[in-house]
């Protein structure tokens, strides 16, 4: 079973395609080699939530379809849940 | 891809509609009650009753005009009866829509009154139903349909399934010399530089960009915050998706990998020609599904996370999910499920296949969820005040 997907190798986010418990071994694929991925989630990831496949500081750049996608708020572990709560539009703000 | 032969009606002008609708058109708001009279009165008829028409002027005034005459000039039309308060507005469509040949007769309100409109407006409208429901469908090639393109209540699963299906029909579809269109000008907020990489030529490029940026105008002189509540929606925020930058992203998948488009639309105006078409749209979808509508397309691909219910009265509403979720839990209303992409047990380029077969038979005949639920979702596009 595939757990997350990630668009592009630049990505430093990937995308649950299952609901994903804390504490799990993570199987992956990078839809731009097809190469298989692994990870750890360190927080319950629901199905098509983001999760951070590295650790990301407040002012980084989020990088998904190889493009930036927002920047972080507030700071992230590697395998941490990605969403409104630490991560805001770089655009209309 | 092989131009498959489906079974569609050819109008008048030689354009190819795939549903025979005979459509009571108010001109105007006030109109809507004689409207609705009428459609009650002429079984087979359908009634698109709507808010606006009064004291509008300008661009907003000529976009009023280009929706209602291009909605009866849509090839899923048969034949249109349009009802005024008054005879000169009411003239223009009649004559707009008659351009196209089909049959269309105006009535009008002022100095007469809504009974006597509705009886002479009922008259024609159960001729032009006996009328259409002899026609017979004809063979027609795939590439003969103008399909528009444009998701809605999106999550991620739409960027890595469904948006990317409907990506791969484009391509097959403008490969044969077919006219397809997509638009949702805010939402392409943060991969407008991919969109712009995919104009046909400079000149087209220009275009674009002018039309994205006279729409981030709109949105930096009215915004009250970030509009981190309403693009994206409450619905993409619970499927997963974070910021407008994320859901364009998504969202130009439908754009397909080889596929330049050619050319710019103004909301509700028809392609000059094959090939793929920007439209500056609203990414509301019964605003911009209506406006397609108006612009002459007659099968709306939807690929959908969340499940937006969305429908139209006279363009079908094809609605894709690749959440396996949606297609389980709101499967009434998916047409096509996809989510077998995100385990990569079905292939992008198979999933487009499948979507290829159910526009093949939409456009033969098969209503779609949408359709068949009922949802008739025609709302207007309005760009400021009326005078």
């Amino acid at each position: 079973m595939i757990h997350f997907l990630v668009h592009d190798s630049a990505d430093t986010v990937g995308v649950a395609v299952v609901d994903i418990a804390a504490g799990t071994q993570l199987t992956g694929r990078d839809l731009s080699t097809n190469k298989p991925l692994k990870a750890k989630s360190a927080q319950k990831i629901p199905l098509g939530h983001k999760l951070a496949l590295k650790d990301l500081a407040v002012g980084d750049t989020v990088i998904k379809y190889g493009c930036e996608i927002g920047k972080i708020v507030k700071p992230v572990k590697a395998g941490q849940h990605v969403h409104v709560h630490n991560l805001k539009t770089k655009r209309w703000a | 891809m092989k131009n498959h032969k489906i079974y569609a009606y050819r109008r008048e002008n030689g354009r190819v509609g795939v549903r025979n609708h005979v459509i009571i058109l108010p001109v105007d708001d006030i109109s809507n009650a004689a409207c609705e009279a009428v459609a009650n009165n002429i079984k087979g008829t359908l009634g698109l009753p709507h808010s606006y028409g009064r004291l509008q002027f300008g661009e907003d005034l000529d976009l009023h005009f280009r929706t209602m005459i291009g909605t009866g000039a849509n090839p899923n039309v048969a034949a249109a009866v349009v009802i005024g308060i008054e005879p000169g507005w009411t003239q223009k469509i009649v004559d707009g829509i008659a351009k196209t040949g089909k049959p269309v007769a105006g009535f009008s309100i002022e100095g007469q009154g809504d009974l006597a409109t509705i009886a002479q407006a009922s008259e024609k409208a159960k001729e032009f139903v006996q009328w259409a429901t002899e026609l017979q469908r004809t063979a027609c090639k795939f590439s003969e349909l103008y399909i528009s393109v444009k998701c809605g209540e999106s999550d991620t699963t739409t960027g890595l399934a469904s948006c990317p299906t409907v990506g791969n029909v484009i391509d097959k579809h403008c490969a044969i010399g077919g006219v397809a269109s997509f638009g949702e000008t805010t939402e392409l907020t943060g991969a407008e530089h991919i969109v712009a990489s995919k104009a046909v030529n400079e000149k087209v490029r220009k275009q674009f960009q002018a039309m994205f940026d006279d729409y981030q105008k709109l949105v930096f002189g009215e915004k009250t915050n970030d509009l981190s509540e309403s693009q994206p929606t409450k619905g993409n925020i619970a499927g997963g998706l974070t910021t407008i930058e994320e859901k364009a992203l998504g969202n130009v998948e439908k754009l397909g990998k080889k596929t330049k488009f050619v050319g710019c639309l103004k909301p509700g105006e028809a392609p000059g020609g094959k090939g793929l078409w920007f439209m500056d749209t609203s990414s509301a979808a019964a605003e911009a599904v209506t406006l397609w509508a108006a612009s002459g397309a007659v099968i709306h691909l939807f690929p959908t996370g969340q499940g937006n219910v969305i429908g139209n009265p006279i363009e079908p509403v094809i609605k894709l999910t690749g959440n396996p979720k949606t297609a389980k839990l709101m499967r009434h209303h998916i047409d096509l499920d996809v989510s077998p992409v995100l385990q990569g047990e079905m292939t992008l380029d198979q999933a487009g296949d499948a979507l290829i077969d159910m526009i093949v038979r939409t456009a033969n005949g098969r209503n779609t969820a949408a359709e068949a639920l009922g949802h008739r979702e025609f709302v207007m596009t309005k760009l400021y005040r009326s005078a």
